[in-house]
C-alpha cells in the first residue's frame, strides 16, 4: 500500500486527486453526462457499458440530482444537487478492494489512523432493473463509499462482471477536511486570491431548486413529457436496425437511454411536488424499469456491446 | 490419524451470514468425508468477517476398501443379460465365479472398491461443497463463473500428522490451495504458512487476528463492561449486536465516547436505536437516571493514538445522526401538539394492502370494532374509538419513516404530548401486543380492546381478500394475529362470542376490498382521478352496501359469508391446539371440546378442555371414557340394525339387577349435579360428576348384558345406556377422545 498523502485543502483537490489516482491505475476519465441523473450510475457509461463482453474502465464525477433531498441549502448534510464520483471497471479486478483503499490514500486519509470497515450492503436499483452485492465502506463509522459487484443491469446478467464504486464527495470531502455544513466547505484552495465556499456557488442555487421541486414545478407538464419520453423511447427502439439511409446497422441505444434518464428524472420531480401516490410509485418505477430493459435489450445487440452481427 | 485445516479466504462476508456459513461448511465437509468413508474424531467451524475455518481431528489417512459381492444371471443365460450385468459390475466375463445354488449355476461377481487416501477425497468433497456452497445470496465476480457470497481469493487446506504437513491439492476457477493465509487487513496484511490448527491460530493472533467469534464478543462485552463500569454507568445488554459487532472485526478495540448534551433529552429508545441501527454502537445508560450518556463503538485496528482519531470521527458522524433524530422528534412533537389527527388523515395515502384499500380504512375499521368491543373489555366506548383513531398516527410522523421499529413507542410519546389521557397513549404502544407467544400481554381494558380489534381486523380483512396462511408461508403474520387474540382473550378473562364479533369487519373488510378494486380499475395513471377523498367514499359504500346487503345479499352471498366466518373459526381452533398443547392438553381432548355448543367463547372452551384434560387424567375418568365409548358402541349398533333412536324412557322398573338399578341412581344424581354446574360454567364440578358414573356404569357392564332375547328388557337397557351418552355428551364429545 501507499504511503498516504499531505492533507488536501479544497473540494476540488480531491477531486483532482481522485482523477489523478484512477487514471494512473488505467481508468478513462470521463466527464459529466449532460443529462440531469439522480447518481452516477446512471451515466451510460456505467448502465450501458457494465453490459456486454468488452473490458471497460471509466471514471468520472457525476452531478446528481434528488428534488427531495432539498432543504434550501439549510441541512448541513443534504443537497438536492451533489457529486457523485463513479469508477466502473470490467471485469471487477482481483485487487479492487486495495484499489480502492489507496484512493482514500491518495485523498489524505491515513490508514494507520483510521478505522475503515466493509459492512454489508446490496445495492438495488429498481428504476434500473439492475443488482449487486457489496458494502458500504465506513471509515470511522462514516460511509464514505459504496462498493459494488454488479450481477444485474435492465435485466440482463452481467458477464464479465463489473466492481462499481461511488463515493458520495460532499460527505467524504467534508470528512477529510473537517467541515461540519457543506457550505462551510472550501471549494477552491483557501488561500487562494479568491476563496469559494461550497455555500459561494451553491447556497442560493439551493434554494432556487428547493422552491422549484417542491412548489413551482408544472406537474401538468412534467407528466406530459414523462409520457414524451416514455413514447419516444419506445419509438426510438422500434427503428430498423439498418439505416436506410447509410446502409449501416445502427442501432440507437444510447439516444434511447437518454429518454429513460428524461423519465427517470421526471419522476424524482414529480415525486417530489408530493403528486405521486405510493401505489402509483410502484407503477411509475416499473414504467422507468420498462424503458431500462428495453435499452439494455437494444445495447447488448451492438458493438459496444461486444455484440458480432 | 492426520488432522484437516481448511480455511476459504475472501473479502468481507456479512456479518448475519457468518455463524450459518460456518456450520454449512462444517456439515458438508464433515458429511462428504463419512460418505466417502473418512470417518473423524472431532470438528470445529470458526469464522472471521473474511475467512471460513474448519479444522477436522483424527481423520482416517485412507478410506477402507470396501468388498461388494452380486448374484447375477444363471450360467447358459442369454449374453445379453451377462453383458449387462458385466456392465454394471464393471467387470469382464473371466472375473465372475460360477457358484451352484438351489436354483443352478449362477454367476456370481465381486466388486472391490479399494480404499482412497484421505487427501484425494478431501480434495473432491471440498471442490463439491465449495461449487455448492448454500450461501443465501451469492455472486460473481470478474470474468469468472464460480459463485461466493463475496469473492474468493484463497483456499488453505492442509493435512498435519506427527511428519508434518501437506497441502491437498485442488483448483477451484483458477484458485489453487496452497498452505498460506493472510492476517489483519491493515495491521498485518502479508501472507504466511501454517503447518496445522495450532499453527494457524496462533500465527493469526499474533498477526492481530482472533479466529472464534464467541472470543471476539466475549472480549468486546467484558471491555464494553469494564469501561462503562469504571465511568459508575452501564451497557445496555444487545446480544444481537454483539454477534453482529462481532462478525465485524477481526480485532475488536473497544472505545467509549460521549453523546453530545444536546441530545440527552432524545427519548432513550431514540438514542439507542438511531445509534445501534445507523452506527453499530452499544448504548451506556446511567444507572441511577436511566438515561443514555454515553456510547460504545469497536474498532477494527489499533492506532498509535489509541483510538483518538477512530473515536472523534465517530463522535461526529453520531452527531449528524442525532441532528437528525433531534430534528424529528422536534418536529413531530410539533405536528403532535398542534394537531396530532393530521397524522391519521395523512393515511389515506398509505396503502395497507393493494387488495385492501388504505391504513386510513383500515383504522376506521378497527376504531368501528374497538367500539363494539369495549363493553366487552370493559372500556368506555368513545375512549376505545380515540385511542384506535390515534393508535397509528405516528406511522406519519418522521421518526417512524427513519425507524420503523419504534412505532407505537413513538405513538405513546406524541399522543401525551397532544394533551391525550396516558391511558389512550399506552394504547399506541400496547395494541401492537402480543407479538409472540413470549411477549407481554397487554391488561388495561383500552389496550386490550384496540388490540383485540387490530387482530381481529387483520384475520378477517385477509381473509376477506382470501389471503390465508398457507403451509409455512405466512407473510401477513396472521397465525401471530390468531394467537395474540386468544392470549388476549384468555389471559384477561374476555368472555366473548368470536364467531359473532367477526361478522361486522369482515363486511366492512369486504366494502374496503371493493373499493380498492374499483381504484385499481380507475387508476389509468391520471394524478388527479385519484385525489378522492377516501374517508367520503367510505361513507358512501357503506351506505350502498348496506342497501346492497337488503337487497339482493342472497343465500349465495350469506353462505359464502357463513363460510368465511367458520373457517376463521376453525383458524383459530387450530392454533389454539398448537397453544394448549404446551400446557399438555391433547388435540382430541380440545377436538372433544370444540365439538360442543359455544366453541367461539375461547375462554369456555379452554375451561373445558382443562377440566376434561385434568379429569381424564384420573383413573375414573379414563375408564369412564372407556365406559361411554362401549355404551355408545352397543348403541349405535343397536341403533342402525333396528334403525330406530334409542333416546328415551328408560324405566327403573324393568331394572333386574342390582347394578341396573344403581346406574339408574347414578345418572339421576349425575344429571342433577352436573345440569346446574354447566350452567354455571363450572366444568370441573360437572367433569367430576361425571366421572363418578365410573363404578356404576363398569359395574352394570360387568353385571348385565344389553342385548338379551327379552325385547322389552333389551329396549329398556339400550334407553338407558342413550342416558349415560346424554349426560356425557352434556360435558364433551368424548367419541372424539383416542385411545
Amino acid at each position: 500500500m501507499t504511503e498516504p498523502s499531505s492533507a488536501p485543502r479544497s473540494f476540488q483537490e480531491i477531486i483532482l486527486r481522485l482523477q489523478t489516482y484512477w487514471a494512473s491505475k488505467g481508468c478513462a476519465i470521463l466527464q459529466p453526462y449532460d443529462m440531469e441523473v439522480g447518481a452516477g450510475t446512471f451515466h451510460p457509461a456505467t448502465t450501458l457499458r457494465a453490459l456486454g463482453s468488452k473490458a471497460w474502465a471509466a471514471a468520472y464525477v457525476q452531478p446528481s440530482r434528488r428534488p427531495t433531498d432539498g432543504r434550501y441549502g439549510e441541512n448541513p448534510n443534504r443537497l438536492q444537487h451533489y457529486y457523485q464520483y463513479q469508477v466502473l471497471i470490467k471485469p471487477s479486478p482481483p485487487d479492487l478492494q486495495e484499489l480502492y483503499l489507496g484512493s482514500l490514500q491518495a485523498i489524505g486519509i491515513d490508514m494507520e489512523l483510521h478505522d475503515i470497515r466493509f459492512v454489508e450492503d446490496d445495492w438495488e436499483s429498481p428504476t434500473l432493473g439492475a443488482w449487486g452485492l457489496g458494502w458500504e465502506v465506513w471509515c470511522d463509522g462514516m460511509e464514505v463509499s459504496q462498493f459494488t459487484y454488479f450481477q444485474q443491469v435492465g435485466g440482463h446478467d452481467c458477464a464479465p462482471v463489473s466492481g462499481e464504486l461511488t463515493y458520495g464527495l460532499e460527505r467524504l470531502a467534508m470528512y477529510v477536511l473537517g467541515v461540519d455544513h457543506v457550505m462551510d466547505m472550501p471549494f477552491n484552495d483557501p488561500q487562494s486570491p479568491s476563496p469559494l465556499t461550497y455555500g459561494d456557488i451553491f447556497k442560493q442555487t439551493e434554494e432556487e431548486y428547493a422552491r422549484w421541486n417542491f412548489d413551482v414545478a408544472n406537474t401538468e407538464v412534467l407528466l406530459r413529457h414523462f409520457q414524451e419520453a416514455e413514447a419516444e423511447c419506445a419509438a426510438i427502439l422500434a427503428q430498423e436496425h439498418d439505416d436506410p439511409k447509410t446502409g449501416k446497422r445502427i442501432i440507437m441505444a444510447h439516444p434511447a437511454y437518454d429518454q429513460c434518464i428524461k423519465a427517470s428524472h421526471i419522476f424524482n420531480l414529480l415525486d417530489a411536488r408530493g403528486v405521486i401516490s405510493v401505489t402509483e410509485r410502484q407503477a411509475y418505477i416499473g414504467r422507468v424499469r420498462a424503458l431500462a430493459k428495453q435499452c439494455a435489450d437494444a445495447f447488448v445487440l451492438t458493438e459496444a456491446a461486444g455484440h458480432v452481427a | 490419524m492426520p488432522d484437516l485445516l481448511i480455511e476459504l479466504f475472501s473479502e468481507e462476508i456479512p456479518a448475519r451470514m457468518q455463524a450459518r456459513a460456518g456450520e454449512d461448511l462444517k456439515k458438508r465437509i464433515t458429511d462428504g468425508l463419512v460418505e466417502a468413508g473418512l470417518t473423524y474424531a472431532g470438528a470445529a467451524a470458526l469464522t472471521t468477517p473474511r475467512r471460513l475455518t474448519l479444522a477436522v481431528e483424527g481423520l482416517l489417512a485412507e478410506s477402507p476398501t470396501i468388498r461388494e459381492e452380486r448374484k447375477g444371471p444363471k450360467v447358459g443365460a442369454p449374453d445379453k443379460a451377462i453383458e449387462g450385468f458385466l456392465r454394471g459390475a464393471g467387470l469382464t466375463r473371466d472375473q465372475l465365479e460360477e457358484r451352484d445354488t438351489p436354483k443352478g449355476a449362477v454367476y456370481f461377481a465381486t466388486i472391490e472398491k479399494p480404499g482412497r487416501p484421505a487427501a484425494k477425497i478431501v480434495a473432491e468433497v471440498l471442490e463439491a461443497t465449495i461449487r455448492n456452497f448454500p450461501w443465501p445470496k451469492s455472486m460473481r465476480w470478474g470474468a469468472g463463473q464460480m459463485r461466493w457470497v463475496r469473492p474468493l481469493h484463497s483456499i488453505l487446506c492442509i493435512l498435519s500428522d506427527e511428519a508434518g504437513a501437506q497441502v491437498v491439492p485442488l483448483e477451484v476457477e483458477g484458485i489453487t490451495s496452497g498452505d498460506t493465509t493472510a492476517g489483519h487487513r491493515f495491521m498485518a496484511p502479508d501472507r504466511f504458512a501454517v503447518t496445522s490448527f495450532e499453527d494457524y491460530a496462533a500465527k493469526l493472533k499474533r498477526a492481530f487476528v482472533v479466529l472464534s467469534p464467541e472470543e471476539r464478543a466475549e472480549h468486546i462485552w467484558n471491555d464494553a463492561q469494564n469501561m462503562a463500569f469504571a465511568a459508575g454507568l452501564e451497557v445496555v445488554d444487545d446480544k444481537s449486536l454483539l454477534a453482529e459487532v462481532a462478525g465485524l472485526v477481526e480485532w475488536p478495540v473497544v472505545l467509549m465516547g460521549q453523546i453530545d448534551e444536546e441530545f440527552l433529552e432524545l427519548p432513550p429508545e431514540v438514542l439507542q436505536t438511531s445509534m445501534k441501527e445507523h452506527q453499530k454502537f452499544f448504548s451506556v445508560r446511567n444507572p441511577r437516571t436511566g438515561r443514555i450518556e454515553r456510547f460504545i463503538t469497536v474498532a477494527n485496528r489499533e492506532t498509535a493514538d489509541n483510538g483518538a482519531t477512530i473515536l472523534a470521527g465517530n463522535q461526529k458522524v453520531l452527531s449528524a445522526r442525532l441532528a437528525d433524530a433531534k430534528f424529528f422528534w422536534e418536529n413531530d412533537l410539533r405536528v403532535a401538539k398542534s394537531d396530532i389527527a393530521q397524522w391519521t388523515r395523512a393515511l389515506e395515502n398509505v396503502t395497507f394492502h393493494n387488495k385492501l384499500g388504505t391504513q386510513a380504512e383500515r383504522i376506521d375499521r378497527i376504531a368501528a370494532l374497538a367500539r363494539e368491543l369495549a363493553p366487552v373489555v370493559g372500556a368506555d366506548a368513545d375512549q376505545a374509538e380515540k385511542a384506535a383513531r390515534l393508535a397509528k398516527a405516528d406511522l406519519s410522523s418522521e421518526m417512524v419513516y427513519e425507524f420503523p421499529e419504534l412505532q407505537g413507542l413513538m405513538g405513546r410519546y406524541y399522543i401525551e404530548a397532544a394533551g391525550e389521557d396516558a391511558a389512550v397513549a399506552a394504547v399506541a404502544q400496547e395494541h401492537y401486543s402480543p407479538l409472540g407467544p413470549s411477549d407481554d400481554v397487554p391488561t388495561a381494558p383500552l389496550s386490550v380492546t384496540v388490540a383485540l380489534a387490530d387482530k381481529l381486523d387483520t384475520l378477517t380483512g385477509f381473509w376477506a381478500i382470501d389471503e390465508k396462511p398457507t403451509g409455512s408461508k405466512d407473510p401477513f403474520a396472521l397465525r401471530r394475529a390468531a394467537l395474540g387474540v386468544i392470549r388476549l382473550t384468555l389471559e384477561n378473562g374476555v368472555v366473548l362470542r368470536l364467531g359473532e364479533r367477526l361478522l361486522n369487519p369482515l363486511r366492512f373488510a369486504r366494502v374496503h376490498a371493493n373499493m380498492a378494486e374499483q381504484r385499481h380499475l380507475n387508476a389509468s395513471g391520471s394524478v388527479s382521478e385519484n385525489e378522492v377523498n377516501s374517508r367520503r367514499f367510505t361513507e358512501l359504500a357503506i351506505e350502498a352496501t348496506e342497501i346492497g346487503n337488503r337487497l339482493r345479499l342472497g343465500a349465495g352471498a350469506q353462505a359464502d359469508e357463513a363460510g368465511l366466518i367458520e373457517n376463521l373459526m376453525s383458524f383459530f381452533h387450530d392454533r389454539l391446539k398448537v397453544f394448549l398443547r404446551e400446557e399438555g392438553i391433547r388435540h382430541d381432548i380440545i377436538d372433544a371440546c370444540i365439538a360442543m355448543e359455544g366453541n367461539d367463547d375461547l375462554n369456555l372452551l379452554v375451561k373445558r378442555a382443562r377440566a376434561l384434560n385434568a379429569v381424564i387424567a384420573t383413573e375414573d375418568g379414563e375408564n369412564l371414557v372407556q365406559g361411554f365409548k362401549r355404551a355408545n358402541n352397543i348403541l349405535s349398533q343397536a341403533e342402525e340394525k333396528d334403525g330406530v333412536e334409542y333416546s328415551y324412557g328408560a324405566d327403573v322398573k324393568f331394572a333386574e339387577t342390582d347394578s341396573e338399578k344403581a346406574l339408574f341412581a347414578a345418572l339421576d344424581a349425575a344429571d342433577a349435579k352436573i345440569d346446574p354446574a354447566l350452567k354455571a360454567e363450572d366444568f370441573p364440578t360437572a367433569m367430576a360428576a361425571m366421572a363418578e358414573l365410573r363404578g356404576p356404569v363398569d359395574a352394570f357392564f360387568e353385571d348385565v348384558q344389553v342385548n338379551t332375547d327379552n325385547d322389552i328388557l333389551r329396549r329398556n337397557r339400550l334407553n338407558l345406556l342413550s342416558q349415560i351418552r346424554k349426560v356425557c355428551s352434556s360435558v364433551a364429545d368424548l367419541t372424539r377422545i383416542e385411545g
